[in-house]
């Protein structure tokens, strides 16, 4: 039987156990005395958030394929565990061998969001693994990033040994058979960096050095080592049907947040929203094949149990295939007792139709995501809905019985002003004057329609990256003023309105955009204790404030200060496809409010044709 | 058409809770093909229901649930099939067809439980057991000589004193662990660990300080064939397998 890590005392004082001790089925065993690479796969958030994730369940899938590896997962230990492991100095350990990290050829990190940046501190420190990748010795597990935020890793340079950026189904073989022969060879670590910098799509941040000029930003960004590329390209599968993925996800105990089985249908999306990361870096728009998917579906509902499906991409509605296979995963499975789930379909006569079929009418809401209460400023981020596409969907989707409605906006965007504040509440009104014309034996009491609005962040690789941000207290002006807004409307009484908390979006802005010098800010924050700050409980703002001004550190640079075109950013060492060029002129198009078609309609040149992939090589009518 | 499934939890199982171990069944017999029925309505979920809840720590060689099956499936298969589908801790030692009348069903025949509590060397692990002092064979017959013995009964709303005497039909010392029979099931039931501490207090230590494992053994229904105070019990899977 496998020994835990973790004593019975200390499991039975702890919440929820069944986070630290693995064993969940379709969990990979193997001997270790047969394996030549052991590698960590970390999610660095507590393990009910970790387990959701489907890129980690793609790759761990994909590495234990291979016979001389075998990859485990670790999750960040809740705060009570955390505490208990400082106090007894319990080396973080992985949930299928329980062995410690500390013994792991790689330790792999997936890196979601910035507010998970001091978990990935705490996850490399209880490993007790130095925090300086420099400092860091040949028994040292290589510690590797990966995820959304590596399109801007440097923050998180000064922690990591490589980070991969792009798709993981491309090169990860090539960097785990380089390992194997460079340990073969008895090469040092040194040896195996500079290896790994010469394997496309891999960066190894301690092989560069950043000059800045006078005012602050970068005068230039060089490789110290001959190995080191000029430029990191992004990694791309340009086949998504003919690639790795899992038919056997694992299965956890404890109810996580994505207790279901996930197909992911295409990745990418082609409409080019200009504040959206993700819509530029994973271009170009792929589709998986439906034939697959069907496949995959039976399989994976069987080898899970699951009693739920879902489907996984940035905009369902896109897909070419969605009608095929949402009518097939009804009629096999509905009458299974499995509940399919829906997420981000555009709201039409199709999508009111197998929502009807789906889920109960009256428990649940239409979502809609203007981004934006104004048609001028959705024109300025090329969201390509209109007022009357919406009250249209809703007035239909009323008329079939549904009630509530939610709405997501942002506030803070570029050329915002006070009409396109003022527009949100209005456009939320409108929703429910639009219900109220229905007579009153025909609707079903109230309407609720729930606005929430989040405050925009600029990201690389977007038109957007140039704007300036605000500083909190402009924040927290704006949601009143739309609060203020909210009760001068004629149905008050059926709306809502949350916003988000200013001082975390401050926070992103700042790690979205930054640079190597923020890495001491993160150290700093970390030391005086934070922690889980994705975690409204946990996220402690006085203490990251005293990180920026225990480290010196301005907020302003990075937050309030225009960027002039021909600035060099810390990010444009990556080439994800899309041009700087392209994102410029977007970014002029948006001052001006001019909108760009989506990629179906009409290519617009961004560059990533040159990946010959996906939608750019589809034949166009 | 109903049927009686008999489980093993051991090992790192111990840890997950009675509601995870609901779901993992639930997502089991899905894994497992096994026909079973659904509740009608907007989410149908399957007709399921467990004995006893066992609490998290606690290992167990007789944990039960009813399902209700839509078509007939062969015993000795689904037994095979659900332990093909099962994870290390959980064993699957017996599935039997009940009847369908009323008074079989649901888990509302539990009426008695056994259990075995060994004193540890340390709570840090249940693996390592330590033999009882000599002098507690004798403090425990007078520790049942008592009158009452009377606890304080914690639950989530208030705390009541309780005789817990009457609930107790056995408790003997031997040389593995103390075993226990205990009244359980919705009318009255007893925890192992509400004995031992009334027992570690009785005869002066403190509860807190001397660890035990506790493991339980079976569940049982009254026995129909007797009379109604008897106290003679048979296991839930003898009741009509
Ligand atoms: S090259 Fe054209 S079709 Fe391809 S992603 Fe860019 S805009 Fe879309």
């Amino acid at each position: 039987m496998r020994k835990l890590a973790l004593n019975d005392e200390i499991l039975l004082k702890i919440e929820k156990p069944a986070r630290y001790i693995g064993n969940e089925v379709n969990s990979v065993m193997k001997d270790k005395s047969k394996i030549d690479i052991r590698f960590a796969m970390c999610f660095p958030d507590v393990y009910e958030i970790g387990m959701s994730h489907l890129g980690i369940q793609i790759l761990y899938d994909m590495f234990n394929r291979r016979e001389d590896v075998w990859c485990e997962r670790v999750y960040s230990p809740w705060t009570d565990l955390d505490q208990i492991m400082r106090e007894e100095q319990i080396p973080l350990f992985a949930l299928e061998s329980q062995d410690p990290i500390r013994e792991f050829d790689f330790l792999g990190i997936t890196i979601q969001y910035e507010m998970c940046y001091t978990n990935i501190l705490q996850v490399i420190d209880l490993s007790g693994i130095p925090l300086n990748a420099c400092d860091r010795g040949d028994s040292d597990p290589i510690v590797i990033g990966g995820g959304p935020c590596t399109y801007n890793p440097e923050p998180l340079a000064e922690f990591f040994d490589l980070f991969y950026i792009g798709d993981g189904e491309t090169v990860y073989d090539q960097l785990l058979d380089a390992y194997k022969e460079n340990k073969k060879n008895g090469g040092s670590r040194k040896d195996y960096l500079q290896k790994a910098a010469g394997i496309e799509g891999i960066y190894v941040p301690q092989f560069y050095e950043t000059e800045y000029k006078e005012d602050g930003t970068i005068a230039s960004f060089k490789p110290t080592d001959p190995h080191a590329r000029l430029t990191i390209q992004k990694q791309m599968v340009s086949d998504l049907t003919d690639t790795y993925y899992p038919m056997a996800p694992v299965v956890p105990f404890i109810k996580v947040t994505q207790d279901r089985v996930v197909l992911e249908i295409q990745r990418g999306c082609i409409r080019g929203c200009r504040f959206c990361q993700a819509g530029m870096l994973y271009r170009p728009t792929r589709e998986r094949e439906v034939e697959t998917l069907k496949r995959y579906a039976y399989t994976m509902l069987k080898n899970t149990g699951h009693e739920e499906i879902s489907l996984s991409s940035l905009s369902s509605s896109d897909y070419s295939q969605l009608k095929e296979l949402v009518t097939f995963l009804i009629k096999e499975f509905k009458d299974e007792g499995i509940n399919i789930s829906l997420p981000s379909l555009r709201i039409d006569a199709f999508s009111l139709d197998v929502m009807g079929k789906v889920q109960d009418i009256r428990k649940s809401s239409l979502t809609f995501a203007p981004e934006a209460g104004s048609q001028r400023m959705r024109d300025v981020i090329n969201k390509g809905l209109t007022e009357e596409i919406i009250l249209d969907g809703a007035g239909q989707a009323f008329e079939g019985g549904w009630n509530k409605v939610k709405l997501y906006f942002m506030l803070g965007l570029p050329t915002e002003t006070k009409e396109d504040m003022e527009a949100i509440p209005r456009l939320a009104d409108k929703i429910a004057r639009r219900y109220y014309e229905i007579p009153k034996d025909r609707r079903n009491g109230k309407c609720q329609i729930t606005t929430s609005t989040s405050f925009f962040i600029p990201k690389p690789f977007t038109p957007f990256q140039w704007a300036k941000m605000y500083d909190k207290e402009e924040y927290v002006a704006r949601a009143a003023m739309v609060k203020h807004e909210f009760q001068e409307q004629l149905n008050r009484k059926s709306l809502k309105y949350h916003w988000h908390e200013a001082d975390v979006t401050v926070l992103e802005g700042v790690f979205a955009r930054g640079d190597r010098r923020l890495s001491r800010v993160i150290r700093e924050a970390y030391r005086l204790g934070c922690l889980y700050d994705s975690w409204t409980e946990n996220f402690d703002n006085e203490r990251w404030m005293h990180a920026f001004e225990n480290t010196g550190v301005d907020i302003g640079f990075y937050n309030l200060r225009k960027r002039e075109r021909d600035e060099r950013f810390p990010w444009d060492f990556i080439d994800i496809g899309v041009t700087k060029d392209f994102l410029y002129q977007e970014w002029e198009r948006a001052l001006k409010g001019e909108v760009t078609p989506n990629c179906r309609v009409r290519c617009s040149g961004c560059g990533v044709m040159k990946y010959k992939g996906g939608v750019c090589v589809e034949s166009k009518n | 058409m109903k049927a009686r499934i008999k489980f093993r939890k051991y090992g790192v199982m111990r840890f997950i809770g009675h509601l995870d171990v609901m779901r993992f069944f639930q997502k089991s017999m899905r894994r497992a093909g096994i026909p079973i029925a659904f509740t009608g309505g907007y989410s149908p979920h399957m007709i399921m229901s467990f004995a006893q809840p066992l609490g998290v720590g606690v290992t167990s060689d007789g944990e039960y649930l009813d399902i209700e099956l839509k078509e007939e499936i062969d015993p000795p298969e689904a037994v095979r099939r659900l332990n093909e589908v099962m994870v290390e801790g959980i064993e699957v030692v017996n599935f039997c067809r009940i009847p369908d009348d009323k008074k079989y069903s649901g888990m509302t025949i539990v009426a008695a439980a056994s259990y075995k509590a060994i004193l540890l060397e340390s709570a840090r692990s249940a693996d390592v057991p330590r033999a009882f002092p000599v002098s507690w064979r004798g403090k425990l017959d007078e520790f049942l000589r008592q009158e009452s013995i009377v606890v304080l009964k914690k639950t989530k709303r208030s705390e009541t004193q309780a005789d817990i005497k009457p609930m107790i039909y056995q408790m003997k010392l031997e040389e593995d662990g103390i075993y226990l029979f205990l009244a359980a099931g919705s009318e009255q039931n007893l925890k192992p660990d509400l004995v031992i501490r009334a027992f570690l207090e009785f005869i002066g230590e403190d509860p807190d300080s001397v660890p035990f494992h506790y493991h339980r053994i079976d569940v049982y229904a009254r026995n129909m064939s007797e009379p109604k105070n008897s106290h003679k019990f048979i296991p839930l899977d003898s009741v009509s397998c």
